[in-house]
This record gives structure tokens, sequence and C-alpha cells, in this order.
């Protein structure tokens, strides 16, 4: 029994934090021991300690380590594509209004001298974020009326939108 | 006793009634596990490899980590205590999941390092150990408790019938373990205000109760921007749950009873 006991005796100190003035009542002799050392703080310097460390305290990782998965990931091109294309009409607009050469016709002109394969490239390029924004956006109209919200919903619709995305969008970069 | 009878039985008879032990070689795997150490800010937080023979552990991630701190380092910290699923303790992020670490089996493939994480995007009190006191408050904002006008007439319980109640099936049985929240990027970019799925859950789980009577107030606490609309369905939560509930989908009939 007196091998269990405390080496500090009598002079019971609580641990910084985590053991409270109550637990002093706890018969001693079913404590451990341990090779670790005490500091005996009253109620305030507990609170400051708790304070100092809640200073430093790291925030996790998270993109860094998350696995890559249909569901984040769709929803993050969702987000890009989006601002990707709304970015392009709001700057293109403003040029327009500014007095820039960006009409439709300067435009078209200048795209019908580019060779066939850059075309076919930049029209697929172009198109891309379009139909997989729209298609992505009809899978989100479906979730609102709480239709396809599981696992598996989640998954073959997004499989379905990407397959839906490249197919309508070399159809586009045919066109 | 059962030592002493076998003991009279003497080494011979013994030798022929036991089962061949099988020597089980060796399977060596190595975990990489997050360290941080409140005692030394200064040091940033680092990957800790550590190498365990399962074939002498038990089949989970927790019976690892737990024979890692018997054994290796004592001073690896993580909160664990049912060991079995239902209290929630032990959730982290294992190989890029947020999971419960006794409901995860260890990948027997050796020749890949698992790696083991606390939840995402929370600040850490030591190695394995979230913060989780705002998680908390947040559950305590939507009042979690049934909230009625009158007492039963009896005086007794409040009745429900069947079909009522199995509308609260997939909503109770949650634990609270902060798997969902913490794998939602909604919630790790904007924890102060976003509520998160688990706690929007059990918001759902009170406003479908036959037995509540707070619905109204339930529903306009969450009208804002933020507390419930920053659901963008990204649906990391149900894919992670490790209870195998589905709470995209109870945020998804929060905004449709509130939208009609």
């Amino acid at each position: 029994m007196l091998a269990l006991r405390r080496q500090v005796g009598t002079n019971l100190c609580m641990r910084s934090i985590m053991i409270r003035p109550a637990l002093r009542t706890v018969p001693m002799m079913f404590t451990q021991v341990r090779n670790v050392s005490y500091e005996r703080l009253n109620a305030e310097q507990v609170q400051d300690k708790l304070v100092s460390q809640r200073k430093n305290r790291p925030l996790s990782p998270e993109l860094a380590i998350y696995k890559p998965q249909i569901t984040w990931i769709l929803s993050g091109l969702h987000r890009l594509t989006g601002i990707a294309l709304g970015g392009t009409f709001y700057i293109w607009m403003l040029a327009y209004a500014a007095g820039l050469p960006v009409s439709t016709t300067a435009l078209a002109g200048a795209f019908g001298a580019l060779p066939v394969v850059v075309k076919i490239a930049a029209k697929f390029i172009l198109a891309t974020p379009f139909t997989f924004h729209a298609f992505n956006g009809v899978r989100h109209l479906i979730w609102d009326m709480v239709k396809l919200v599981n696992n598996k919903g989640v998954i073959t619709s997004g499989q379905v939108v990407l397959g839906l995305t490249v197919v309508s969008s070399a159809i586009l970069a045919f066109l | 006793m059962f030592k002493s009878v076998i003991q009279r039985a003497g080494p011979i008879s013994i030798r022929r009634m036991a089962t061949a032990a099988v020597e089980k070689q060796a399977l060596v795997k190595t975990f990489q596990i997050y360290r941080w150490n409140p005692d030394t800010p200064e040091v940033k937080p680092t990957l800790q490899e550590y190498k365990v023979d399962i074939n002498q552990c038990g089949p989970m991630i927790l019976d690892a980590i737990l024979k890692i701190k018997n054994e290796q380092d004592a001073t690896l910290t993580f909160r664990r205590s049912c060991r079995e699923g239902i209290c929630g303790s032990c959730a982290m992020n294992i190989n890029g999941t947020n999971t419960l670490a006794c409901l995860c089996r260890i990948d027997r493939d050796v020749s890949k390092d698992t790696k083991i994480y606390p939840l995402p995007h929370m600040y850490i009190v030591r190695d394995l150990v979230p913060d989780l006191t705002l998680f908390y408050k947040q559950y305590k904002s939507i009042e979690p408790w049934l909230q009625r006008k009158d007492v039963p007439a009896d005086g007794r319980e409040n009745l429900q019938t069947i079909e009522d109640r199995h509308k609260l099936d997939g909503l109770y049985e949650c634990i609270l373990c902060a798997c969902c929240s913490t794998s939602c990027p909604s919630y790790w970019w904007n924890q102060q205000e976003y509520l998160g799925p688990a706690v929007l859950m059990q918001a759902f789980r009170w406003m479908i109760d036959s037995r509540d009577e707070a619905g109204d107030k339930r529903r306009s606490f969450l009208e804002n921007g933020m507390s419930l609309y920053r659901c963008h369905t990204i649906m990391n939560c149900s894919r992670t749950c490790p209870k195998g509930l589905n709470p995209g989908q109870a945020i998804a009939n929060i905004k449709k009873s509130m939208a009609f």
C-alpha cells in the first residue's frame, strides 16, 4: 500500500488544470504514482493558465489533409466555375461600357482567323465550366426538394453531372 | 484452479491436447500521428511516427493508439471512453476522413502509413484533443429539449403515435461526436456563426417531434444568413458520419420547411 501512495505524502497537490479541490477527498491509496511534476494552483491561476493556453492553440489542418471526395470537390468546382463565369460576364460588360473593342463582331472576327484545332480546344475549355455549372445547378434544385440527399444519390448524381459535362462540352466544341 | 489441473496432468498429456500455436509473423504498420504540446507552444505541430506490430494488437485504430500510449509513448494524448462507438469521444481524422477510432479498422496493408490527425479546423488542446467548447455552446443554443405550453393530462407522459415516433429514427441516434461538423468546409470557414450539421440535425429532431410545440420559435431562430443557410449541400457530413446518419438530409428538410 505504501508504495502506491504518492511520494508527496500528505502534501497532496492538485494537477494544474484538470483536478478541482473537491477531489482532495479521494483516498490517496488509490492514486497512481506518476513521474510528472505537479504545481499547486488556485482557481484564479487555473483560469489564467487556461486563457494563456487558449491564446496559443493551433488550428488543426483541414483542406490539406481531408480526403478528396466527389462531395466537396464538386461543390468547390461549382463555386469556382460560378465565380469564373460571373466574373467574365461582369468584366466583359464593364470593358464594353468603357468603349474597349470587345464587341461580338470583333470577337468572332478574331476567332475565325484561328486554326481549327485551337478553335475546338478553346471552345471546349470555355464550354466546360458553363455546362458543369448548369448541370450541377440542376442537381442543387433537386436537392432543394429533398431528393437525392443521401450518400448514394450524391455520388451517383455527381458522376452523372460529370458525364453530361464532358459530353455536352464536346458537342459544343465541335459545333 | 484450471492451472492446477493442468499442472497435475503433467507436461506430456498437455502436449497431446494442445493445438499447435501458430507463430504469427510480425506485421509492422507505421502510424503517423499529429502531435502538439501546449507546454512548448513555440514548437509547431508535427507528425510523429510510431511502429506497431498489428498481429499483436486489436483490430481497431483505437487499439493501436492505446497500444502506443501503453508501450511506447505515454505522452500521446487523445480522448476515449466506451471503445464501442456510443460515446463519441475518440472522433478524429483517420486517413483523411473523420471517424471514430474505435469503429475504424486498421488497414492491414503495411505498405501504406496510416495518418491520424485531430478533427479538422479546430483549436487543439493537445495532440488529438480538439477544443469542443464552441460546438457544445452551439448545441445549447438550439435549446435541445422538449418545449410545451401545457403538462400532459394524466400528469405522466406526453404520448405520441408510433408513426410520429418513427420520424425521430435516424435523428435521435446522434452521439454528438462532431465528425460531421468538422468535415464541413462551411463549418471550417464560418464556425463562429454557422451552426454545423450535427447541431442542425438536432434542431430538426426537435422541430419534427410531434410532442414539441416550439417549432415556429426554432425555425425563426435559424431565419438568418448564417445559422442555417451556410449549408451548401456539400454533403461531407453524411459521407463521414460514423453512425451512418444523414445530417445533410435533415438540413435540407429544415430549409424546405422554412421555405414552404
